[in-house]
């Protein structure tokens, strides 16, 4: 409401002045938590500073990529900054929609001098890619549903464990994870599963493991699904995304429980549009800097339990901004979470990826 | 048909034959018909039918392939896809992917060809980031240590002014060329930058293969160049791009890339019903990777289903309210309305929220005992969901125009068949069925065309059983950014719903569909 107002509020000042006294900046993320978390962390100390600028949020990121090229054939570039998972950041680079960034220079550096790109370190997977966060696709299950006398699920291994763990799971509806939990699991050594998943064996070893369970699972599109299943009872366990999961267990208080063993690490961050005018462009740059700097990143940790994706962020995490609890548990990096885990390999799904999908649809449909 | 007879032309009051002055009045009506109608038209073809044929054209267009790939595209033309090609072909590849990677042309060109085979996308982008530093630097360095005017741009300049020396040096005039486009679109000036390495390096072969060149040309900086040009240390190109890449030498890479290299592709088409293009021929797609003939006909055969249902459950319905009294029908009228106005989705997460596992339906079955609380009914996530859920959404277009048709059945007809002595059934049947026909016949050509492009009901309750072709096609729009398979997908279905809706016509007749 504070944003509609104040959007409403310069833009009365601005018709009436008969000139855009503010310059409009369209930042484009995924809505809900996680963009309220931006809005606190973020722009609302940045638009505090710089009283000229008006952040926008668009909550467009589930269709980033395919509009940012509608964009960019059109040759009108509505938005500023984009939200974007790795892999999309990725694909945009490629498809040349996304502006590759010399990360040293428009990036702050780390409090004790460390460069951006160092403080970043593996987490820049792409040119065009400025890290934010780190998440994770990890398990919830139901606690109420547990048979008594059995220990509790430790991660995606036992998604494949009827017996001990019987009733309904739930799944993304995509290739990536699951077929590397899959073999994963069926035993592969963590370091051969993209290497036996580009054979014809290690595809059919990973759908085979996935048949054992398949007519036990439901398969979500939207990340919300999961949780809503798991609330509802629907699924015994399922995968889905760490901030969700501790949203619904923290803040709602539902009967779920984690399951960290072999989380998939994943990584979301900001792409700036490829073509924007200098004006805007230089606009972002500055914005960049603050908002991805050390504490900024580490603030954003206080509304929701992403891990910051800069290594001189993670000492600054501190507790919930309303429930006061310690949020370094809740992090996917948090040492007692992080005993196997898995992270993805974003250059091998960029070749895979239609390849796996047509076999991974194709195996759905049977 | 004539226009004259015995005595000529029949002739207007005016003197004007007959047959013109008719045209003409003709003409002017219909003029002044389009006139009226031009905002309407103009605005459809700008907003609706101009973007739905751009988006149709991009299911055969590949000008990706032959615009970044050029001079490589033209040097394939004789592969036989029998070896890897030799060095001319990497040399070509060399000069596009040097300029394409400049213009960052070159992973989109990746990500294009790696819908047809795995591993191109890669391979494209480890090769561009290492193209600049291959090692033809050492061309240029010989030309300069030969003779410093090589380093100067003005040499450049003058050399590529000639109309002669462009035409007897071809490759080495293109080259430059798409290095020249490289600088201005750096804003920088071609006269004052040194040419990269590739020039150098198309400018090396041609001397190399063609000596003559520069005393042709009368050009004595040519001349000295191509004397000298034998013992220049050689770089091999190829190996260069195999020292990158091993798959460069695997003839299935080049195979797809000569494959594609047309302009236009049937290749989207293909893919679409599950076929794939090869040097070889039109081929099947493994039987792992089938899976658009089933959605097809799986989409198909659920709409019909839908389209069925609708007729049974919305026939009685339209029959009641056309029958009862002005006052109970609009009443009944608001109830068949109501949901019509509620948003789509509230109405499938309704649907969803009374149709799983753990939901209202299975609750009070379980709670009256038909359902064991163990084996709780799957009513979701499955074609009958689907089916189910678009049924309820979709019924109000099976009622509207049924009802409409009802309404304008005279009673009388019926109570005559009754009076002659038909009975109740035979009446309904022989008498007011047949009429009520033109109402199904629109009713299920409206249900059936929505039902079959539907995308989010599907996508919310049917699981991996029940979801349609548009659920592919908004997974290739918005995820794989694969809009030509899209577009031959959309294609496809449209052209099969305009094939059907003929078939329609000439079985029940057009003219028999009514909305009232």
């Amino acid at each position: 409401m504070k944003l509609t107002y104040s959007i409403l509020a310069t833009s009365m000042i601005a018709l009436s002045a008969g000139a855009v006294s503010a310059a409009d900046m369209t930042v484009v993320s995924w809505g809900g938590a996680y963009s309220a978390s931006q809005q606190k962390a973020y722009h609302e100390p940045y638009m505090a500073a710089n009283p000229d600028v008006n952040i926008i949020n668009d909550e467009s990121s589930p269709e980033a990529v395919a509009k940012l090229r509608a964009m960019n054939e059109a040759g009108n570039i509505t938005w500023d900054l984009v939200d974007v998972e790795a892999a999309d950041a990725i694909r945009l680079c490629d498809e040349g929609l996304a502006m590759e960034i010399d990360h040293d220079a428009v990036l702050a550096a780390a409090p004790d001098g460390t460069s951006a790109s160092d403080d970043f370190g593996d987490m820049i997977v792409s040119e065009c890619f400025i890290p934010q966060i780190v998440f994770s696709t990890t398990f919830g299950y139901r606690t109420d549903q547990l048979a008594e006398g059995t220990a509790a699920p430790k991660g995606a291994c036992d998604i494949f464990d009827l017996e001990t763990y019987p009733g309904k799971r739930g799944l993304n509806k995509q290739p990536i994870a699951n077929l590397e939990w899959a073999l994963l699991c069926d035993g592969v050594a963590y370091e051969d599963v993209y290497d036996a998943l580009e054979t014809d064996e290690g595809q059919a070893r990973a759908f085979a493991k996935l048949d054992t369970i398949k007519d036990q699972t439901l398969w979500w599109s939207a990340s919300a699904e999961p949780i809503q299943w798991l609330a509802d009872g629907e699924v015994f366990m399922a995968s889905a995304y760490n901030g969700r999961l501790f949203s619904a267990i923290v803040e709602q208080e539902q009967p779920i429980g984690m399951a960290w063993d072999w989380q998939m690490f994943d990584l979301d961050g900001w792409v700036v549009p490829a073509g924007l005018p200098a004006e805007r462009e230089a606009a972002v740059m500055t914005y960049l800097n603050f908002a991805t700097d050390t504490q900024r990143l580490a603030d954003q940790a206080k509304y929701i339990s992403y891990g910051p994706a800069r290594a001189s962020s993670a000492p600054l995490v501190s507790t919930h901004a309303d429930l006061g609890i310690e949020m370094a548990p809740h992090m996917p990096t948090d040492p007692n979470n992080t005993e196997h885990t898995f992270v993805n390999n974003y250059e091998w799904w960029a070749d895979y990826r239609d390849d796996l999908d047509a076999k991974f649809q194709a195996w759905l449909a049977q | 048909m004539t226009d004259t007879s015995e005595t000529g032309p029949v002739l207007a009051a005016d003197g004007t034959p007959l047959k013109r002055s008719l045209q003409r009045a003709l003409r002017a009506q219909k003029i002044r018909a389009l006139a009226l109608i031009a905002p309407l038209l103009l605005f459809v073809l700008l907003t609706f039918i101009a973007p739905i044929a751009d988006m149709l054209f991009r299911s055969v267009e590949n000008e990706i392939v032959s615009e970044t790939l050029p001079r490589t595209v033209i040097a394939l033309q004789d592969y036989s896809g029998e070896e890897t090609p030799g060095e001319d072909v990497f040399a070509a590849l060399y000069t596009d992917l040097a300029i394409a990677t400049e213009f960052k042309t070159h992973t989109r060109l990746g990500s294009r060809l790696n819908y047809e085979q795995t591993g191109i996308s890669s391979l494209f982008r480890k090769t561009g980031r290492r193209v600049k530093r291959f090692a033809t630097d050492a061309y240029t360095d010989q030309f300069v240590a030969l003779d410093a005017a090589w380093e100067n741009p003005a040499t450049w300049v003058a050399l590529m002014a000639e109309q002669d020396a462009r035409s007897a040096l071809p490759e080495t005039a293109s080259a430059y060329a798409g290095w020249t486009s490289i600088v201005l679109d750096d804003n920088d000036d071609p006269a004052t930058e040194q040419p990269a390495d590739f020039v150098y390096t198309a400018l090396y072969r041609e001397l190399a293969a063609n000596p003559d060149v520069g005393a042709v040309l009368e050009n004595p900086l040519l001349t000295t160049a191509a004397a000298a040009v034998p013992d220049f240390e050689t770089v091999d190109i190829r190996a260069q791009f195999l020292d990158v890449e091993e798959d460069w030498a695997d003839t299935d890479v080049w195979k797809t890339i000569k494959a594609f290299s047309p302009n236009y592709t049937p290749g989207y088409f293909l893919a679409a019903v599950d076929l794939q293009q090869t040097v070889d021929g039109v081929q099947q797609q493994p039987e792992d990777q089938r899976v658009y003939m089933m959605l097809f006909k799986r989409t198909m055969f659920m709409s019909l289903a839908i389209m069925a249902s609708c007729v049974l459950l919305g026939y009685p319905i339209a029959f009641l309210l056309a029958n009862l009294s002005l006052r109970t029908s609009n009443l009944l009228m608001i109830l068949v309305l109501l949901p019509f106005w509620t948003s789509l989705l509230v109405r499938t997460s309704a649907w969803k929220v009374l149709l799983q596992q753990q939901g209202v339906i299975n609750d009070i079955l379980v709670w009256i005992g038909l359902v064991d609380d163990a084996n709780r009914l799957i009513m979701m996530n499955n074609q009958f969901g689907t089916i189910v859920a678009m049924t309820h959404i979709l019924l109000p277009f099976m009622i509207l125009p049924l009802y409409s048709v009802m309404k304008t059945i005279p009673v009388t007809y019926v109570r005559a068949a009754k009076s002659l002595g038909a009975t109740n059934w035979t009446a309904f049947w022989r008498v007011y069925f047949p009429q009520s026909v033109p109402g199904i016949g629109a009713g299920c050509i409206l249900v059936f065309i929505l039902a079959i492009g539907y995308y989010i009901t599907p996508e919310l309750v049917g699981g991996t059983t029940g979801t349609f072709i548009s659920n592919r096609i908004a997974y290739h729009i918005s995820s794989s950014l694969n809009w030509g398979l899209a577009a031959a997908l959309g294609t496809i279905l449209l052209a099969v719903v305009l094939l059907l809706y003929w078939v329609y016509d000439k079985i029940v007749g057009i003219d028999n569909v009514s909305l009232g």
